[in-house]
């Protein structure tokens, strides 16, 4: 450090004034204090260029470039620095050369200076402009790179996808699709590439579709999911599930649509197929009963004023070809019937189903099912009338036909089919080849019997029969000789139901066995409880029914002899009754359990004589002891006077019966005079109303005693 | 496959960028006049803008210097945008040879051109990334091999939570940060404020909607929530101060009113 006056200290002195001019315009992070001894050696090479011979330009150029490298880039510093040095360089480094002489040299350093400086700053800005410059294009490099690389994977992906990907611009122009998509159409990319989205219009098309497609290309929905088709160049359809989305430039506006879709062609075809399977029946191609009970339940559930009508069809004696000719030929014959319906069901709301087996319906729909269905029913049968040839045979086709018809909205599809199916039934009871109106009284038997049908089981279980006795009064004495036990059912919901009601019931359903046993059983315990009451009165008697189940029953006789052994009744107390129908053309192996009974001592009494075909040879050779007269030769006796030749048959028959050694038994007695008269004619036991109506075992004990007492 | 956070769909030099902006108020020429205008318009506003930034530069220096005279010797210097003059790296390693420096941002112009800067200077490197996903930042290839987590750092966040939404939970990524340094690491931090502008805010605001017509929103926050991001730090002495009244070096009487706006700090875990 020299003096403050010396040269060294006026140096200083200059570089302070020089950095504090020039500091508030620099952008340096150094503080002025750092800054001023950056500017110290500069002030010292023009002080000594100030005073120097040669060269001095040069270093004045040097300094000025210097101050562009210490980061004074604002011009406004060099006008400053010139300033400086203008006012105060010749004064504080001057010494004391010629003042003149020193502010030329001055003046002549600053244009060196400023031309130094211009010339680095220039330099400096070019370098700097060309690094930047550099390092856009580098990082653009990098950007463009990453970006071919994803560009890359995405088309890989656009590619190889198993979808179809299609992008269009919003006016509907197709840029690009990929290969699936072309796949899908049919091949050729450059058929679609110049469509446009709008033409692809389809006749299938849900309405929504093209107002989803607006709304995309609007800006106002982001995406959209559809099922479409579309028609291929060839003209063939194509199925696919659509999903639109909307693509935005960065600033949100919308750009271009992408279609993302997936061939569902063959899955709709498989679809298709299979409902059409799961609906049609295989043979004759007719629907099923799915697609029938689908139909008659949207029909039932149709508005107010609607109407349908079914006719239910079931071939008469098909299952007699079937056994005779074959399956095959059965089915034939089944397709053959299956095409002459369809024809008859034409009409717009009709249809034909096959139920299955040889059954069919007919259904037709509308406001005027009423006379319709009646035609619709004769058509069938007039379509039934040609015959069928089938191997070279002539079959002729019956059917039975039950028709139900009726407004929307009452009955459910099952309650309809089920009253079709009763109707079908009586058409085909009462000879077939006919139709019938369904009828609800008829229904009602047909669901009560069924109704009665399925709850037999249970009520013998439950304990719901139990049995009424008619007694049998000796026509010369009018004693009570016996009774006949008639089984009576008090159903729970029906009331008390007699056999008529319930034994063929029982019959058909093969209940008769064990609910017999249990009449049996019941009866002869009774007969020994009046056994032990009234010994007074002679031996009573227990006439029990055979139904023609129970007598081939391989069980009978041994039930019939547990039950009597185990009672301690002796057989001579028991009467078996048995139809004469059931007997009508009985081999021996039938009769065998009757005639074991009847040595035994059982009395076997033919019950309904004169009813069926009365076989008089053949009384002979039946193990019968009784005839029971029908009542209605009883009937004929009411009137008075009686009809002579009835009056003569009877007497006929009873002579017969005596000749035989059968005693004989008159039903349906209920006024005096018949009685008398039929004492007159020889027969020797009656029942009746005249007598007693059917009633509990204790009222026969109050008869008995009156008639004891009598 | 996702875009990575840094990743601009395109380099558009005809958008302005803020490391460039920067650079033009630092009367550097690394920039386009997109930049230069963007920077004019924010000056009409605040006219001393420059001061703001040279004060910047000026604090970054002493917490530089004064970190490595703490002896760390890793910095992480995350939107460090373009390196004019005076960067951490030529303050540290002078300060401190052999120091360890890793520039982070997510301009790709700005990372291209550090590259550049950088060729030959084994001890410095700079990752394309974004502070907003820090775990990204603390995997990169850079940051494993040139900083030791298991010593202490120094992360410099200079003039950029600025630039960064409370949308994009900048505490979040701070705190992130904080957990992943060792004790003793320093965050060394500057933010700007409408606290002391020497014009007012309604004035300021002008510059502020510049930013946001460049889609690079500027986060003026007062000096409580400027607080807040040392968050588990203790502050080092001064405290939270306007730039020049962090440890200064000379009288700051000669710093012009302009270097007053935002604070600075500098913290340091336990």
């Amino acid at each position: 450090m020299g003096e403050p006056d010396g040269p060294e200290g006026r140096l200083r002195r200059f570089a302070t004034i020089w950095s504090r001019a020039v500091f508030p315009v620099t952008s340096t992070s150094l503080t002025r204090v750092e800054f001023e001894a950056q500017l110290l050696p500069l002030a010292r090479r023009l002080s000594e260029a100030l005073r120097a011979r040669n060269h001095t330009a040069d270093e004045a150029r040097a300094v000025g470039a210097a101050l562009v490298a210490a980061h004074c880039t604002d011009p406004e510093a060099l006008t400053r620095t010139l300033d400086c040095i203008d006012a105060y360089l010749v004064l504080y480094c001057g010494g004391d050369g010629p003042q003149e002489d020193l502010r030329a040299r001055s003046s002549r350093l600053q244009h060196a200076m400023a031309a130094g400086y211009a010339q680095a700053l220039r330099e400096r800005t070019l370098a700097e402009q060309e690094s930047i410059a550099q390092a856009a294009l580098a990082a653009q490099g990098v950007v463009a790179q990453a970006l071919h690389a994803s560009e890359a994977r995405f088309r890989a992906v656009f590619e190889g996808a198993a979808i179809g990907i299609s992008i269009a611009d919003l006016e509907g122009n197709i840029l690009q699709v990929n290969g699936a998509l072309s796949r899908m159409f049919g091949g050729a990319e450059q058929n679609l590439r110049s469509r446009n989205v709008t033409e692809w219009t389809h006749p299938e098309d849900a309405p929504q579709v093209w107002r989803l497609y607006e709304e995309l290309v609007r800006g106002e929905r982001e995406h959209y999911h559809v099922e479409k088709a579309f028609y291929r160049p060839d003209g063939t359809v194509l199925w696919t599930n659509l999903t639109v989305s909307l693509l935005r430039d960065a600033d949100g506006n919308p750009q271009y649509q992408l279609a993302l879709m997936e061939d569902t062609t063959e899955r709709r075809l498989l679809n298709l197929r299979l409902r059409y399977e799961a609906t049609h029946d295989a043979l004759t191609g007719l629907p099923n009963r799915t697609l029938f009970f689908e139909r008659l339940e949207k029909a039932l559930n149709g508005a107010e004023g609607q109407r349908f009508g079914l006719c239910y069809l079931d071939l008469d004696g098909f299952k007699t070809i079937n056994d005779s000719l074959g399956h095959a030929a059965g089915d034939r014959l089944l397709v053959e019937v299956a095409d002459r319906l369809q024809a008859c069901a034409t009409a717009p709301g009709e249809m034909v189903a096959r139920l299955g087996g040889d059954e069919f319906v007919a259904l037709t729909t509308g406001p005027d099912t009423e006379r319709e269905v009646d035609e619709l029913a004769a058509r069938i049968m007039n379509a039934l009338l040609a015959p069928v040839r089938i191997d070279g045979r002539e079959l002729t086709v019956r059917g039975s036909i039950g028709v139900v018809e009726g407004p929307a909205g009452e009955r459910g599809p099952a309650e309809v089919l089920r009253s079709a199916d009763i109707t079908m039934y009586r058409a085909k009871s009462a000879g077939g080849n006919r139709f019938e109106l369904a009828d609800e009284e008829a229904d009602a038997r047909a669901i009560t019997r069924h109704g009665l049908t399925t709850a037999l089981p249970t009520a013998l279980e439950r304990g719901e029969f139990f049995i009424e006795y008619q007694p049998l009064v000796h026509l010369g004495d009018g004693s009570v000789r016996g009774a006949e036990a008639l089984v009576r059912w008090l159903h729970p919901q029906h009331g008390v139901l007699g056999p008529d009601r319930f034994i063929p019931l029982a019959e058909h359903t093969g209940l008769i066995v064990p609910l017999g046993r249990w009449v049996l059983e019941e009866s002869v315990r009774q007969a020994r409880v009046w056994r032990e009451r009234h010994s007074d009165t002679g031996p009573m008697r227990i006439n029990v029914n055979l139904s023609p189940c129970q007598l081939s029953h391989p069980g009978l006789v041994q039930d019939t002899v547990e039950i009597l052994e185990r009672t301690g009744v002796r057989p001579d107390a028991l009467c078996l009754e048995v139809t004469e129908s059931a007997l009508i053309g009985a081999d021996d192996d039938l009769l065998k359990p009757l005639r074991r009974l009847a040595e035994m001592g059982v009395d076997i009494a033919l019950d309904d004589f004169g009813t069926g075909y009365s076989n008089l040879a053949n009384l002979r050779r039946l193990p019968v002891s009784v005839l029971k007269l029908d009542r209605s030769f009883t009937q004929s006796m009411q009137q008075f006077p009686a009809d002579p030749v009835d009056l003569k048959i009877v007497e006929g028959i009873v002579t017969l019966a005596h000749s035989l050694d059968l005693t004989v038994t008159v039903e349906g007695v209920e006024t005096g005079a018949q009685a008398e008269q039929l004492r007159i004619l020889g027969c020797d036991t009656a029942q009746g109303w005249y007598y007693a109506r059917p009633g509990p075992p204790d009222r026969l004990h109050e008869l008995a005693l009156v008639d004891a007492t009598a | 496959m996702e875009r990575p956070a840094w990743a601009p769909r395109s380099i558009d030099i005809s958008v302005p960028s803020v490391s460039r902006i920067y650079d033009f108020y630092l009367g550097g020429s690394h920039n386009f006049e997109v930049d230069r205008e963007a920077a004019r318009k924010v000056m009409e506003f605040l006219p001393g803008l420059p001061k703001t930034m040279q004060a910047n530069r000026a604090f970054m220096r002493r917490a530089v210097r004064y970190a490595a005279a703490e002896g760390i010797t890793q910095f992480l210097d995350i939107g460090s945008g373009i390196p004019t003059f005076g960067n951490v790296h030529e303050v540290a390693q002078s300060a401190s040879p052999g120091a360890r420096v890793v520039y982070v941002d997510h301009d790709p112009v700005a990372v291209a051109h550090s590259e550049a800067v950088l060729g030959g200077n084994s001890d410095a490197a700079v990752v394309a990334a974004d502070l907003r996903k820090p775990e990204e930042i603390l995997a990169s290839p850079q940051v494993l091999d040139l900083i030791d987590l298991n010593r202490p750092v120094a992360l410099l966040l200079v003039a950029i939570l600025h630039f960064v939404e409370d949308a994009d939970d900048p505490y979040r990524a701070v705190a992130e940060l904080r957990e992943a340094l060792a004790p003793g690491s320093m965050l060394i931090l500057t933010h700007a404020s409408y606290e002391g502008l020497p014009l007012p805010s309604e004035r300021a605001g002008g510059a502020v909607d510049v930013y946001q017509d460049i889609r690079n929103p500027l986060i003026m926050r007062s000096r409580d929530e400027i607080a807040r991001f040392f968050e588990g730090y203790d502050m080092v002495e001064p405290g939270l101060v306007p730039m020049p009244l962090w440890r200064p070096e000379s009288s700051p009487e000669d710093e012009d009113p302009y270097a007053f706006s935002g604070f600075a700090g500098v913290g340091r875990t336990a």
